[in-house]
Protein backbone atom coordinates (compact mmCIF):
# COMPACT_ATOMS: atom_id res chain seq x y z
CA UNK A 1 0.00 0.00 0.00
CA UNK A 2 2.41 2.37 -0.96
CA UNK A 3 0.13 5.15 -1.60
CA UNK A 4 -0.10 6.05 2.33
CA UNK A 5 2.99 6.84 3.42
CA UNK A 6 2.89 8.06 6.48
CA UNK A 7 -0.21 7.38 9.58
CA UNK A 8 -1.75 10.27 10.54
CA UNK A 9 -3.99 8.47 12.89
CA UNK A 10 -2.77 5.88 15.81
CA UNK A 11 -4.64 4.10 18.64
CA UNK A 12 -2.31 1.71 20.59
CA UNK A 13 -4.40 -0.33 22.72
CA UNK A 14 -7.11 2.29 23.65
CA UNK A 15 -9.65 1.66 25.73
CA UNK A 16 -12.74 3.74 27.16
CA UNK A 17 -15.34 4.11 29.40
CA UNK A 18 -18.68 5.69 29.70
CA UNK A 19 -19.33 6.18 33.18
CA UNK A 20 -18.47 2.16 34.36
CA UNK A 21 -20.11 0.59 30.63
CA UNK A 22 -17.29 -0.23 28.21
CA UNK A 23 -17.55 1.28 25.10
CA UNK A 24 -14.39 0.82 23.22
CA UNK A 25 -11.63 -1.86 24.34
CA UNK A 26 -7.96 -2.71 23.52
CA UNK A 27 -8.48 -0.31 20.05
CA UNK A 28 -5.19 -0.30 17.83
CA UNK A 29 -5.85 1.00 14.42
CA UNK A 30 -3.77 3.13 12.35
CA UNK A 31 -5.62 5.81 9.95
CA UNK A 32 -2.54 6.80 6.72
CA UNK A 33 -2.19 10.07 4.50
CA UNK A 34 -4.44 10.25 2.08
CA UNK A 35 -6.76 7.72 3.51
CA UNK A 36 -10.99 7.04 3.03
CA UNK A 37 -11.74 5.08 5.71
CA UNK A 38 -15.19 4.23 6.64
CA UNK A 39 -16.30 3.28 10.08
CA UNK A 40 -19.19 0.95 10.34
CA UNK A 41 -21.16 -1.19 13.44
CA UNK A 42 -23.96 -1.33 15.50
CA UNK A 43 -25.61 1.77 17.49
CA UNK A 44 -23.64 1.63 20.52
CA UNK A 45 -20.53 -0.09 19.17
CA UNK A 46 -18.74 2.90 19.96
CA UNK A 47 -18.36 5.29 16.53
CA UNK A 48 -19.06 8.11 17.40
CA UNK A 49 -16.72 7.91 20.77
CA UNK A 50 -13.87 6.74 18.65
CA UNK A 51 -14.25 10.29 16.57
CA UNK A 52 -14.71 12.35 19.63
CA UNK A 53 -11.48 10.79 20.71
CA UNK A 54 -9.34 11.86 17.93
CA UNK A 55 -10.95 14.94 18.30
CA UNK A 56 -9.51 15.43 21.82
CA UNK A 57 -13.10 16.10 22.89
CA UNK A 58 -12.56 13.06 25.30
CA UNK A 59 -9.60 11.11 26.79
CA UNK A 60 -9.04 7.34 26.62
CA UNK A 61 -9.24 5.62 29.79
CA UNK A 62 -5.95 3.76 28.80
CA UNK A 63 -3.77 3.64 25.97
CA UNK A 64 -2.63 6.26 23.37
CA UNK A 65 -4.18 8.11 20.98
CA UNK A 66 -2.12 10.44 18.29
CA UNK A 67 -2.76 12.71 16.06
CA UNK A 68 -0.56 13.81 13.29
CA UNK A 69 2.18 12.91 15.79
CA UNK A 70 0.91 14.88 18.56
CA UNK A 71 -2.21 14.95 21.20
CA UNK A 72 -4.99 15.41 19.57
CA UNK A 73 -5.89 18.80 21.08
CA UNK A 74 -2.93 20.06 19.23
CA UNK A 75 -4.08 18.38 16.01
CA UNK A 76 -7.23 19.73 16.10
CA UNK A 77 -6.76 22.78 13.93
CA UNK A 78 -5.82 20.47 11.10
CA UNK A 79 -9.12 18.46 11.45
CA UNK A 80 -12.36 19.41 10.25
CA UNK A 81 -15.24 17.88 11.71
CA UNK A 82 -19.02 17.46 10.85
CA UNK A 83 -21.83 16.60 13.56
CA UNK A 84 -24.64 14.04 13.12
CA UNK A 85 -27.23 15.72 12.28
CA UNK A 86 -28.31 19.04 13.64
CA UNK A 87 -28.05 18.98 17.08
CA UNK A 88 -28.60 22.15 17.45
CA UNK A 89 -32.12 24.14 18.30
CA UNK A 90 -33.00 24.21 14.51
CA UNK A 91 -35.13 27.14 14.64
CA UNK A 92 -31.65 28.78 15.90
CA UNK A 93 -31.40 32.74 14.30
CA UNK A 94 -28.81 32.87 12.05
CA UNK A 95 -27.69 32.32 8.34
CA UNK A 96 -26.01 30.19 5.79
CA UNK A 97 -22.91 32.13 5.40
CA UNK A 98 -22.29 32.61 9.16
CA UNK A 99 -22.68 29.42 9.93
CA UNK A 100 -20.03 28.67 7.68
CA UNK A 101 -18.17 31.10 8.81
CA UNK A 102 -17.46 29.24 12.05
CA UNK A 103 -14.94 27.51 10.32
CA UNK A 104 -13.06 30.22 10.31
CA UNK A 105 -12.97 30.65 13.99
CA UNK A 106 -9.39 30.84 15.29
CA UNK A 107 -7.53 28.80 17.89
CA UNK A 108 -7.33 30.54 21.38
CA UNK A 109 -8.37 33.39 20.59
CA UNK A 110 -11.28 35.91 22.57
CA UNK A 111 -11.75 38.22 19.91
CA UNK A 112 -12.92 37.03 16.66
CA UNK A 113 -13.19 38.91 13.29
CA UNK A 114 -13.91 37.23 10.23
CA UNK A 115 -11.90 38.56 7.39
CA UNK A 116 -12.36 39.52 3.25
CA UNK A 117 -9.78 36.67 3.01
CA UNK A 118 -12.10 33.89 5.40
CA UNK A 119 -15.72 35.04 3.81
CA UNK A 120 -13.88 34.32 0.14
CA UNK A 121 -12.83 30.80 1.61
CA UNK A 122 -16.49 30.34 3.19
CA UNK A 123 -17.77 31.20 0.02
CA UNK A 124 -15.09 28.69 -2.09
CA UNK A 125 -16.74 26.28 0.49
CA UNK A 126 -20.26 26.55 -0.33
CA UNK A 127 -19.80 26.71 -3.87
CA UNK A 128 -17.65 23.42 -3.52
CA UNK A 129 -20.52 21.57 -1.81
CA UNK A 130 -23.16 22.91 -3.85
CA UNK A 131 -25.32 25.10 -1.69
CA UNK A 132 -23.68 28.59 -2.41
CA UNK A 133 -26.95 29.56 -3.65
CA UNK A 134 -28.72 29.60 0.31
CA UNK A 135 -26.14 31.48 1.34
CA UNK A 136 -27.92 34.65 2.82
CA UNK A 137 -30.78 32.71 4.07
CA UNK A 138 -31.42 31.16 7.62
CA UNK A 139 -30.98 27.64 7.96
CA UNK A 140 -34.28 26.75 9.63
CA UNK A 141 -35.26 27.59 5.80
CA UNK A 142 -32.99 24.35 4.44
CA UNK A 143 -34.15 21.03 3.37
CA UNK A 144 -32.17 18.42 5.67
CA UNK A 145 -29.83 17.62 2.57
CA UNK A 146 -29.13 21.44 2.31
CA UNK A 147 -28.40 21.56 5.66
CA UNK A 148 -25.98 18.50 5.73
CA UNK A 149 -24.34 20.15 2.88
CA UNK A 150 -24.24 23.39 5.07
CA UNK A 151 -22.44 21.72 7.80
CA UNK A 152 -19.95 19.77 5.54
CA UNK A 153 -19.24 23.42 3.79
CA UNK A 154 -18.88 24.59 7.64
CA UNK A 155 -16.16 21.72 8.13
CA UNK A 156 -14.24 22.59 4.68
CA UNK A 157 -14.17 26.24 5.86
CA UNK A 158 -11.67 25.21 8.84
CA UNK A 159 -9.21 23.98 5.38
CA UNK A 160 -8.76 20.26 6.95
CA UNK A 161 -6.06 17.80 6.03
CA UNK A 162 -8.52 15.08 7.63
CA UNK A 163 -12.00 15.36 7.41
CA UNK A 164 -14.29 13.51 10.16
CA UNK A 165 -18.03 12.86 9.11
CA UNK A 166 -20.67 11.31 12.13
CA UNK A 167 -23.23 9.75 9.68
CA UNK A 168 -23.48 12.55 7.40
CA UNK A 169 -26.01 10.44 5.04
CA UNK A 170 -28.69 9.63 7.75
CA UNK A 171 -31.08 12.79 6.82
CA UNK A 172 -31.08 12.69 3.25
CA UNK A 173 -32.49 10.15 0.85
CA UNK A 174 -30.75 7.74 -1.19
CA UNK A 175 -30.42 9.50 -4.52
CA UNK A 176 -28.98 12.59 -2.11
CA UNK A 177 -26.40 10.19 -0.47
CA UNK A 178 -24.55 9.13 -3.40
CA UNK A 179 -24.41 12.90 -4.79
CA UNK A 180 -22.58 13.34 -1.12
CA UNK A 181 -20.44 10.28 -0.89
CA UNK A 182 -19.38 11.70 -4.64
CA UNK A 183 -18.15 14.59 -3.23
CA UNK A 184 -16.11 12.82 -0.46
CA UNK A 185 -14.95 11.03 -3.28
CA UNK A 186 -13.39 14.44 -5.29
CA UNK A 187 -12.29 16.00 -1.85
CA UNK A 188 -10.56 12.93 -0.94
CA UNK A 189 -8.01 14.11 -3.62
CA UNK A 190 -6.49 16.18 -1.57
CA UNK A 191 -7.69 15.52 2.47
CA UNK A 192 -7.83 12.10 4.34
CA UNK A 193 -11.53 11.19 5.25
CA UNK A 194 -12.99 8.94 8.17
CA UNK A 195 -16.96 8.31 7.41
CA UNK A 196 -19.04 7.20 10.22
CA UNK A 197 -22.01 5.01 8.12
CA UNK A 198 -24.76 2.62 8.63
CA UNK A 199 -25.10 1.72 5.80
CA UNK A 200 -21.96 -1.30 5.19
CA UNK A 201 -23.24 -2.16 1.52
CA UNK A 202 -23.09 1.46 0.01
CA UNK A 203 -20.03 2.66 1.48
CA UNK A 204 -17.99 -0.22 0.44
CA UNK A 205 -17.96 1.27 -3.19
CA UNK A 206 -16.46 4.42 -2.17
CA UNK A 207 -13.92 4.03 0.89
CA UNK A 208 -10.65 2.33 1.06
CA UNK A 209 -10.98 0.56 3.58
CA UNK A 210 -13.99 -0.01 6.16
CA UNK A 211 -13.37 -0.76 9.82
CA UNK A 212 -15.92 -2.23 11.29
CA UNK A 213 -16.12 -1.37 15.46
CA UNK A 214 -18.49 -3.28 18.41
CA UNK A 215 -16.22 -1.99 21.45
CA UNK A 216 -13.43 -3.71 19.58
CA UNK A 217 -12.05 -3.55 15.81
CA UNK A 218 -13.16 -6.50 14.26
CA UNK A 219 -11.83 -5.68 10.49
CA UNK A 220 -10.00 -3.65 8.52
CA UNK A 221 -10.16 -4.13 4.73
CA UNK A 222 -12.93 -3.41 2.39
CA UNK A 223 -12.77 -7.19 1.03
CA UNK A 224 -12.74 -8.85 4.20
CA UNK A 225 -16.35 -8.18 4.97
CA UNK A 226 -17.47 -11.62 5.09
CA UNK A 227 -21.10 -12.80 6.27
CA UNK A 228 -19.38 -14.33 9.18
CA UNK A 229 -17.90 -10.97 10.04
CA UNK A 230 -21.13 -8.76 9.48
CA UNK A 231 -22.56 -12.36 11.84
CA UNK A 232 -20.02 -11.24 14.52
CA UNK A 233 -20.87 -7.43 14.19
CA UNK A 234 -24.69 -7.42 14.21
CA UNK A 235 -25.60 -10.28 16.21
CA UNK A 236 -26.87 -12.33 13.05
CA UNK A 237 -30.22 -10.53 11.61
CA UNK A 238 -28.53 -9.41 9.11
CA UNK A 239 -28.49 -10.10 5.36
CA UNK A 240 -25.44 -9.86 3.27
CA UNK A 241 -26.47 -8.17 0.23
CA UNK A 242 -23.38 -8.43 -2.76
CA UNK A 243 -22.82 -6.10 -5.44
CA UNK A 244 -19.92 -4.92 -7.42
CA UNK A 245 -17.32 -3.28 -5.95
CA UNK A 246 -15.10 -1.07 -8.12
CA UNK A 247 -11.47 -0.61 -8.28
CA UNK A 248 -10.09 2.42 -6.38
CA UNK B 1 -52.13 60.05 28.24
CA UNK B 2 -51.68 64.00 28.36
CA UNK B 3 -51.50 64.10 31.85
CA UNK B 4 -48.17 61.68 31.82
CA UNK B 5 -46.51 64.18 29.14
CA UNK B 6 -46.87 67.06 31.36
CA UNK B 7 -45.78 65.40 34.86
CA UNK B 8 -42.89 63.23 32.23
CA UNK B 9 -41.97 67.26 31.80
CA UNK B 10 -41.71 68.50 35.26
CA UNK B 11 -41.29 65.33 37.60
CA UNK B 12 -38.09 64.32 37.61
CA UNK B 13 -39.08 61.09 39.24
CA UNK B 14 -40.58 60.26 36.23
CA UNK B 15 -37.75 61.28 33.71
CA UNK B 16 -35.60 58.84 36.20
CA UNK B 17 -37.53 55.87 35.57
CA UNK B 18 -38.01 56.50 32.10
CA UNK B 19 -34.51 56.29 31.69
CA UNK B 20 -33.84 53.55 33.97
CA UNK B 21 -36.41 51.71 31.33
CA UNK B 22 -34.13 52.82 28.52
CA UNK B 23 -30.98 51.02 30.70
CA UNK B 24 -33.36 48.30 31.29
CA UNK B 25 -34.47 48.01 27.51
CA UNK B 26 -30.64 47.45 26.06
CA UNK B 27 -29.51 44.67 28.09
CA UNK B 28 -33.06 42.84 28.00
CA UNK B 29 -32.95 43.08 23.68
CA UNK B 30 -29.05 41.91 23.84
CA UNK B 31 -28.68 39.47 26.70
CA UNK B 32 -32.42 38.19 26.37
CA UNK B 33 -32.03 37.22 22.81
CA UNK B 34 -29.00 34.40 24.20
CA UNK B 35 -31.52 33.48 27.08
CA UNK B 36 -34.15 32.50 24.08
CA UNK B 37 -32.35 31.34 21.44
CA UNK B 38 -30.35 29.04 24.02
CA UNK B 39 -33.20 28.22 25.69
CA UNK B 40 -32.56 28.99 28.75
CA UNK B 41 -35.33 31.16 30.27
CA UNK B 42 -35.45 28.67 33.56
CA UNK B 43 -31.39 29.04 34.58
CA UNK B 44 -32.28 32.61 34.60
CA UNK B 45 -35.57 32.52 36.48
CA UNK B 46 -33.43 30.82 38.83
CA UNK B 47 -30.69 33.03 38.89
CA UNK B 48 -33.75 35.79 39.33
CA UNK B 49 -35.15 34.23 42.63
CA UNK B 50 -31.83 33.68 44.25
CA UNK B 51 -30.85 37.32 44.15
CA UNK B 52 -33.74 37.03 47.16
CA UNK B 53 -31.05 35.39 48.83
CA UNK B 54 -28.17 38.50 48.29
CA UNK B 55 -30.47 41.10 49.14
CA UNK B 56 -31.61 39.85 52.33
CA UNK B 57 -27.92 39.67 53.31
CA UNK B 58 -27.51 43.03 52.18
CA UNK B 59 -30.31 44.51 54.08
CA UNK B 60 -29.53 42.55 57.10
CA UNK B 61 -26.15 43.54 57.30
CA UNK B 62 -26.98 47.36 56.50
CA UNK B 63 -25.39 46.92 52.89
CA UNK B 64 -26.81 48.00 49.55
CA UNK B 65 -29.62 45.36 48.60
CA UNK B 66 -28.47 45.99 44.91
CA UNK B 67 -24.84 44.60 45.85
CA UNK B 68 -26.00 41.86 47.65
CA UNK B 69 -28.46 41.11 44.68
CA UNK B 70 -25.30 41.06 42.20
CA UNK B 71 -22.86 38.87 44.07
CA UNK B 72 -25.67 36.60 44.31
CA UNK B 73 -26.84 36.72 41.13
CA UNK B 74 -23.00 35.94 40.05
CA UNK B 75 -22.52 33.45 42.64
CA UNK B 76 -25.58 31.20 41.30
CA UNK B 77 -24.88 31.73 37.55
CA UNK B 78 -21.45 30.18 38.46
CA UNK B 79 -23.14 27.18 40.33
CA UNK B 80 -25.01 26.29 37.70
CA UNK B 81 -22.89 26.82 35.42
CA UNK B 82 -20.03 24.83 36.84
CA UNK B 83 -22.11 22.15 37.77
CA UNK B 84 -23.63 21.64 34.56
CA UNK B 85 -20.55 21.67 32.81
CA UNK B 86 -18.13 19.70 34.73
CA UNK B 87 -20.37 17.49 37.30
CA UNK B 88 -23.59 17.03 34.40
CA UNK B 89 -26.00 16.52 37.38
CA UNK B 90 -29.47 16.95 37.14
CA UNK B 91 -28.88 20.51 35.94
CA UNK B 92 -33.20 21.71 36.41
CA UNK B 93 -33.16 19.67 39.88
CA UNK B 94 -30.23 22.14 40.95
CA UNK B 95 -32.01 25.13 39.57
CA UNK B 96 -34.95 24.39 41.39
CA UNK B 97 -33.48 24.25 44.71
CA UNK B 98 -31.52 27.33 44.34
CA UNK B 99 -34.93 29.41 42.92
CA UNK B 100 -36.13 28.18 46.52
CA UNK B 101 -33.39 27.94 48.63
CA UNK B 102 -32.59 31.94 47.78
CA UNK B 103 -36.05 32.98 48.18
CA UNK B 104 -36.15 31.06 51.49
CA UNK B 105 -32.84 32.75 52.82
CA UNK B 106 -33.86 36.00 51.69
CA UNK B 107 -37.17 36.28 53.45
CA UNK B 108 -35.37 34.87 56.73
CA UNK B 109 -32.94 37.68 56.74
CA UNK B 110 -35.50 40.08 55.77
CA UNK B 111 -37.70 38.82 58.84
CA UNK B 112 -34.14 39.65 61.33
CA UNK B 113 -33.04 42.48 60.38
CA UNK B 114 -34.11 45.21 63.43
CA UNK B 115 -35.91 48.13 62.86
CA UNK B 116 -38.77 48.59 60.03
CA UNK B 117 -39.78 46.03 58.04
CA UNK B 118 -38.41 46.71 54.25
CA UNK B 119 -40.95 46.57 51.70
CA UNK B 120 -40.97 43.10 50.52
CA UNK B 121 -43.12 44.12 47.42
CA UNK B 122 -40.90 46.26 45.85
CA UNK B 123 -38.36 43.58 45.20
CA UNK B 124 -41.14 41.37 44.55
CA UNK B 125 -42.39 43.55 41.83
CA UNK B 126 -40.20 46.11 41.53
CA UNK B 127 -40.74 50.15 41.70
CA UNK B 128 -39.04 51.75 38.40
CA UNK B 129 -40.79 55.32 40.19
CA UNK B 130 -38.77 54.84 43.17
CA UNK B 131 -35.51 54.33 41.35
CA UNK B 132 -32.74 56.55 42.70
CA UNK B 133 -30.09 58.71 40.66
CA UNK B 134 -26.92 56.63 42.26
CA UNK B 135 -29.03 53.77 41.00
CA UNK B 136 -29.22 55.01 37.60
CA UNK B 137 -25.47 55.13 37.40
CA UNK B 138 -24.94 51.63 38.64
CA UNK B 139 -27.25 50.59 35.69
CA UNK B 140 -25.84 52.65 33.23
CA UNK B 141 -22.43 51.29 34.37
CA UNK B 142 -23.66 47.82 34.04
CA UNK B 143 -25.11 48.20 30.87
CA UNK B 144 -21.60 49.22 29.44
CA UNK B 145 -20.16 46.58 30.88
CA UNK B 146 -23.21 44.22 28.94
CA UNK B 147 -22.64 46.13 25.66
CA UNK B 148 -18.60 45.73 25.80
CA UNK B 149 -19.07 42.46 26.35
CA UNK B 150 -21.17 41.08 23.21
CA UNK B 151 -19.39 44.07 20.93
CA UNK B 152 -16.02 42.27 21.66
CA UNK B 153 -17.35 38.32 21.95
CA UNK B 154 -20.33 38.37 19.64
CA UNK B 155 -18.89 36.04 17.60
CA UNK B 156 -17.09 33.49 19.94
CA UNK B 157 -20.60 33.73 22.00
CA UNK B 158 -22.41 33.06 18.91
CA UNK B 159 -20.60 29.87 18.28
CA UNK B 160 -20.81 28.41 21.88
CA UNK B 161 -24.59 29.26 21.87
CA UNK B 162 -24.91 27.50 18.35
CA UNK B 163 -22.76 24.44 18.78
CA UNK B 164 -20.88 23.86 21.40
CA UNK B 165 -18.73 21.16 20.50
CA UNK B 166 -18.07 22.38 16.66
CA UNK B 167 -16.48 25.78 18.64
CA UNK B 168 -14.39 23.31 20.86
CA UNK B 169 -13.11 22.02 17.83
CA UNK B 170 -12.07 25.01 16.82
CA UNK B 171 -9.99 25.55 19.75
CA UNK B 172 -12.39 28.14 21.76
CA UNK B 173 -12.31 28.70 25.48
CA UNK B 174 -15.95 27.44 25.19
CA UNK B 175 -16.02 26.43 28.79
CA UNK B 176 -14.97 29.71 29.89
CA UNK B 177 -17.18 31.83 27.31
CA UNK B 178 -20.34 29.73 28.72
CA UNK B 179 -19.62 31.17 32.35
CA UNK B 180 -18.74 34.17 31.27
CA UNK B 181 -22.32 34.91 28.99
CA UNK B 182 -24.00 33.48 32.07
CA UNK B 183 -22.62 35.84 34.46
CA UNK B 184 -23.25 38.57 31.93
CA UNK B 185 -26.84 36.99 32.21
CA UNK B 186 -26.58 37.45 35.69
CA UNK B 187 -25.72 41.39 35.39
CA UNK B 188 -28.76 41.57 33.14
CA UNK B 189 -31.04 39.82 35.45
CA UNK B 190 -30.00 42.04 38.55
CA UNK B 191 -30.58 45.29 36.03
CA UNK B 192 -33.81 44.51 35.01
CA UNK B 193 -34.94 43.90 38.61
CA UNK B 194 -34.82 47.40 39.21
CA UNK B 195 -37.38 48.26 36.92
CA UNK B 196 -40.00 44.93 37.38
CA UNK B 197 -38.81 43.19 40.53
CA UNK B 198 -37.53 39.79 40.89
CA UNK B 199 -40.68 37.84 40.25
CA UNK B 200 -41.86 38.95 36.62
CA UNK B 201 -37.87 39.85 35.62
CA UNK B 202 -38.26 36.59 33.53
CA UNK B 203 -40.74 37.89 31.74
CA UNK B 204 -39.23 41.14 30.28
CA UNK B 205 -35.91 38.90 29.40
CA UNK B 206 -37.20 37.11 27.28
CA UNK B 207 -40.46 38.15 26.03
CA UNK B 208 -39.23 41.13 23.56
CA UNK B 209 -36.35 38.55 22.10
CA UNK B 210 -39.42 35.83 21.90
CA UNK B 211 -40.97 38.48 20.29
CA UNK B 212 -38.67 39.58 17.53
CA UNK B 213 -37.83 36.05 17.03
CA UNK B 214 -40.93 35.20 15.35
CA UNK B 215 -40.22 38.34 12.60
CA UNK B 216 -36.11 38.29 12.32
CA UNK B 217 -33.59 35.72 11.46
CA UNK B 218 -30.25 36.80 12.05
CA UNK B 219 -28.75 37.02 16.20
CA UNK B 220 -27.66 40.96 15.33
CA UNK B 221 -31.37 41.79 14.15
CA UNK B 222 -32.83 39.90 16.62
CA UNK B 223 -30.84 41.93 19.33
CA UNK B 224 -31.86 45.14 17.92
CA UNK B 225 -35.31 44.43 17.36
CA UNK B 226 -35.93 43.32 21.08
CA UNK B 227 -34.37 46.15 22.65
CA UNK B 228 -36.38 48.08 20.73
CA UNK B 229 -39.71 45.96 21.72
CA UNK B 230 -38.06 46.48 25.26
CA UNK B 231 -38.10 50.33 24.93
CA UNK B 232 -41.94 50.34 23.85
CA UNK B 233 -42.91 47.94 25.95
CA UNK B 234 -41.02 49.34 29.40
CA UNK B 235 -42.25 53.33 28.33
CA UNK B 236 -45.49 52.26 27.34
CA UNK B 237 -46.48 50.36 30.75
CA UNK B 238 -44.90 53.85 32.49
CA UNK B 239 -47.14 55.63 30.61
CA UNK B 240 -50.31 53.60 30.27
CA UNK B 241 -49.72 53.15 34.91
CA UNK B 242 -49.46 56.20 35.51
CA UNK B 243 -52.90 57.95 35.11
CA UNK B 244 -54.91 55.25 36.94
CA UNK B 245 -51.73 54.61 39.26
CA UNK B 246 -51.27 50.92 38.74
CA UNK B 247 -47.81 49.16 39.52
CA UNK B 248 -45.63 50.07 36.49
CA UNK B 249 -43.49 46.82 36.36
CA UNK B 250 -46.93 44.91 36.12
CA UNK B 251 -48.59 47.15 33.60
CA UNK B 252 -45.35 46.56 31.69
CA UNK B 253 -45.01 42.75 31.83
CA UNK B 254 -48.75 42.59 30.96
CA UNK B 255 -48.30 44.75 27.78
CA UNK B 256 -45.43 42.91 26.78
CA UNK B 257 -47.27 39.31 27.21
CA UNK B 258 -49.82 40.68 25.54
CA UNK B 259 -48.31 41.76 22.48
CA UNK B 260 -46.37 38.20 22.46
CA UNK B 261 -50.01 36.13 22.57
CA UNK B 262 -50.91 38.03 19.80
CA UNK B 263 -47.91 37.91 17.49
CA UNK B 264 -48.03 34.02 18.21
CA UNK B 265 -51.10 34.04 17.09
CA UNK B 266 -50.11 36.35 13.81
CA UNK B 267 -47.14 34.06 12.97
CA UNK B 268 -48.42 30.84 13.39
CA UNK B 269 -51.26 31.69 11.25
CA UNK B 270 -48.66 33.09 8.41
CA UNK B 271 -45.92 30.36 8.53
CA UNK B 272 -47.72 27.18 6.93
CA UNK B 273 -48.04 29.00 3.96
CA UNK B 274 -44.75 30.30 3.68
CA UNK B 275 -42.82 26.80 4.08
CA UNK B 276 -44.66 24.18 2.85
CA UNK B 277 -41.95 21.88 2.97
CA UNK B 278 -39.04 22.86 4.91
CA UNK B 279 -37.21 20.09 6.42
CA UNK B 280 -37.10 16.23 4.63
Amino acid sequence: MGRFPKSIIEFDRVSFRYQSVPVLENITLAVREGEFLGLVGPNGGGKSTLLKLIMGLISPDSGSVRVYGTTPKKARSRLGYVPQFARFPSDFPITVEETVLMGRLKQRRIWQRYSAEDKKIAHKSLEETGVAEFADRPIDQLSGGQLQRVLIARALASEPELLLLDEPTASVDSHQEKGVFDLFKELNKRMSIIVISHDIGFITDYVDRVACLNKEILCHETHAITPDIIDQMYGGHVHAIHHHSHAI
Amino acid sequence: MMEFFTALAEQSFLQSAMIAGVLASIACGLIGSYVVVMRISYLAGGIAHSVMGGMGIAYFLGGSPLVGALIAAVVSALIIGLVKLYWQAREDTLIGALWASGMALGIIFISQTPGYQVDLMSYLFGNILLVAEGDLWLMAGMDLIIVGAIALLYRPFQAVAFDPEFARMRGLPVNLLYLLLLCIVALTVVLLIQVVGLILVIALLTLPAAIAGHYVRTLSSLMALATLLGLCFTSAGLAISYGPDLPAGATIILLAAGCFIISSVLSARKKPMKSPDTRT
